[in-house]
């Protein structure tokens, strides 16, 4: 019982906190979402992994916020990019998509609950959101930064269904380089141009 | 030793020793010699076969475990290695003529590492990380450290990292469909979500805008290496689902799917090449119309798809690698690849002209180059399975041969009276004209093919058997 309701706080917070990314316009607080958001994701990931299997994505996952937030914070504010949009850029615009997002996720939740039954509702409930945010977001931005945010995101979201029906070690490993591959190409890209040419090492 | 360790491990620590530790001006002439040993050692030695060399007993074991998991490459494997190590051995060995250095023949052969370990990964369907793994790797390649990202580069790894999740869901449910294969809506979910995947590992139409916003943002010698290593390992694990599950085997509406696909991105990929003024982009697009022919084969209702298949994989390597080098030269002297920029370029540097109009006619299918030999063989099924598919295929060849026309067209375009001169460098001429020579020797004599083909079907136990 306690457990049930821990994990529906931890899809609670998933919700408030892909939210909280999608709508805010300062990194450090998307970052700051973004760990909580692997904390969460690490509670649902061990209903069906083993304790330290979870904690690997959860190590993986703080450390590909850890590498993006370092070199962000090594970035100038002028270098930041405006973002590039053609949809409205309003936040209550942000809001109303991850209302559609939870109504989808409510919705599909039994049922998908009925096709892979032993999930869990929280489990699948909070992979929902999160893939459902995780597109949203990339559809929402052109943005390099927000791209890996969103990403990040979705892949979340995948990671925490597909440890409930995958529990090999090498899949949990390539997840971890893979969100981990995520960070460091993501924090490539914010540097890249940031520097003058002379700094420059021939491709 | 054992043949990952050989064949994935090997080249792994050899580009990270490149990367770290070898000076820029021999990482083509390593990284090239290892590849080429690399496709000698398939090509020579049988796995899992004791050889006797004096009174040495060498063997090659075929897997190793790592993780729980084992990752095995076979006998049957060895004529795909030579041909894959092979053909990177000759990006790498371009890479000196091309301009591009260190990091390119590092990471190079790290990505082609870890795709050889995507196909010999068990089960096979963790293929998809290990893909994803390796377009990841290929982003220090496309944006230098001085040039910011554009958004083609953003999309390329959104869609080759949003492949993934896709793939191994499905993997899954076709575990599923496999238990009850009755149960419709389950098929129809695991077929869709699959397709989805390998949309967005190849590119499928709308899902190529990436390719021509690549040409223009990213060096092309880089983004022709994608080009061709990322949808050729990617059409393998393709044809190892195919292979696998009779359903999708066998289904009719999974061929009719596959051949619309194909059918739509050669004839989108060849009109929209017609209409570019950017040298670059038709290279982009010409490298989605043959990707098209690749989904084609796919969706073949015929046992000869492995064969079809593979013969069009050897020289899209040659033809992308001769394009890509030619653009590579001509994009250092002209520093864009629009027509007003390259105009006239004929007279100063033919070699590189000549190179890149007939790796574009290869393209096409012109006769007697390395191209057309596959796409014969490809039109004569679909001439027999679906003569409307085929009308499509010739609209978007035909596309090809008006870009081909017009490119040529602006590259004779020369001021009156202007020289005919050679400036490409010795390097540059030879390594073009190899790769000239070498698109005439695969059309005019594509059964020296043979013996890298007749043995592959054994890499499908069901697939074209």
């Amino acid at each position: 019982m306690t457990t049930d309701i821990i994990s529906w706080i931890a899809v609670v917070l998933m919700l408030a906190t892909s939210t909280a990314i999608l709508i805010n316009r300062d990194w450090r607080l998307s970052l700051g979402a973004l760990a909580v958001q692997y904390a969460a994701a690490f509670w649902l990931v061990t209903r069906h992994l083993p304790f330290v299997m979870g904690s690997a994505k959860l190590i993986t996952g703080w450390m590909v916020v850890a590498a993006l937030g370092m070199t962000r914070l090594g970035l100038s504010s002028a270098e930041s990019e405006k973002e590039e949009s053609f949809l409205p850029g309003g936040q209550w615009f942000r809001v109303i998509l991850m209302f559609v997002v939870a109504l989808v996720s409510v919705g599909a939740t039994p049922r998908i609950e009925s096709a892979i039954p032993g999930l869990g509702w929280q489990v699948v409930a909070g992979s929902l959101l999160l893939i459902g945010a995780g597109i949203v977001h990339l559809g929402m931005t052109s943005d390099t930064l927000n791209a890996i945010f969103g990403l990040l995101t979705l892949l979340t979201g995948f990671e925490i269904v597909y440890a409930g029906i995958e529990s090999s070690i090498l899949v949990t490993g390539l997840l971890a380089v893979t969100n981990l591959g995520l960070g460091i190409v993501g924090s490539y890209l914010l540097v890249a141009g940031a520097y003058p040419l002379e700094m420059e090492d021939e491709i | 030793m054992n043949a990952p360790m050989i064949w994935i491990l090997i080249p792994f620590v050899v580009g990270f020793v490149i990367l770290f530790f070898l000076h820029s001006r021999f990482s083509p002439l390593v990284g090239g010699a290892v590849s080429m040993a690399l496709a000698f050692i398939a090509f020579i030695f049988p796995i899992d076969t004791a050889l006797l060399l004096g009174s040495i007993s060498i063997k090659i074991s075929s897997s190793i475990q790592f993780f729980g998991r084992s990752f095995s490459l076979n006998a049957a494997d060895s004529p795909l290695i030579v041909i894959i190590y092979g053909l990177a051995a000759l990006w790498f060995f371009g890479t000196e003529a091309s301009g591009s250095a260190n990091r390119f023949v590092a990471l190079g052969l790290m990505i082609v590492a870890l795709l050889t370990a995507s196909i010999a990964v068990e089960p096979f369907l963790f293929a998809a990380l290990l893909l994803d793994m390796a377009a990841m790797l290929v982003i220090p390649l496309l944006v230098p450290v001085y040039q910011k990202p554009g958004r083609g580069v953003v999309r390329f790894l959104i869609y080759q990292t949003l492949a993934m999740p896709f793939i191994l869901f499905s993997g899954w449910l076709l575990a599923g469909v496999e238990a009850s294969p009755g149960a419709i809506d389950v098929t129809v979910q695991a077929g869709t979500i699959l397709g989805l995947g390998f949309a967005f590992l190849l590119g499928v139409f709308p899902l190529y805008n990436w390719i021509p916003m690549l040409m223009e943002e990213a060096s092309p010698y880089v983004t022709g290496f994608l080009l061709w290593v990322l949808p050729t390992f990617t059409v393998i694990f393709a044809l190892g689902f195919l292979d696998r599950y009779t359903w999708l085997r066998t289904s009719p509406q999974l061929s009719s799917t596959l051949q619309f696909a194909g059918a739509l991105m050669v004839a989108s990929g060849g009109l929209f090449a017609s209409q570019q003024k950017h040298i670059g982009r038709i290279m982009g697009y010409a490298a989605i119309a043959e990707t098209g022919l690749f989904v084609l084969a796919m969706g073949l209702n015929s046992s000869e798809i492995v064969n079809i298949t593979f013969l069009l994989l050897i020289p899209r390597g040659l033809e992308l690698s001769v394009w890509a080098l030619a653009l590579s030269i001509i994009k250092r002297k002209a520093y864009s690849l629009r027509f007003s920029e390259v105009q006239g370029m004929a007279r100063s540097h033919p070699v590189t002209v000549a190179a890149l109009i007939l790796a574009h006619l290869s393209m096409t299918g012109f006769p007697l180059l390395a191209g057309f030999p596959p796409r014969l063989a490809l039109w004569q099924e679909l001439a027999r399975q679906s003569p409307v598919i085929l009308f499509w295929v010739f609209v978007g060849l035909a596309g090809l041969l008006i870009a081909v026309s017009r490119t040529l067209a602006v590259f004779v375009m020369a001021e009156k009276d202007t020289a005919w001169k050679l400036t490409e460098s010795w390097v540059q001429v030879t390594m073009l004209g190899l790769g000239a020579v070498g698109l005439f020797i695969l059309g005019i004599f594509p059964q020296i093919l043979q013996p890298f083909i007749v043995n592959l079907p054994a890499l499908f136990n069901h697939l074209g058997q």
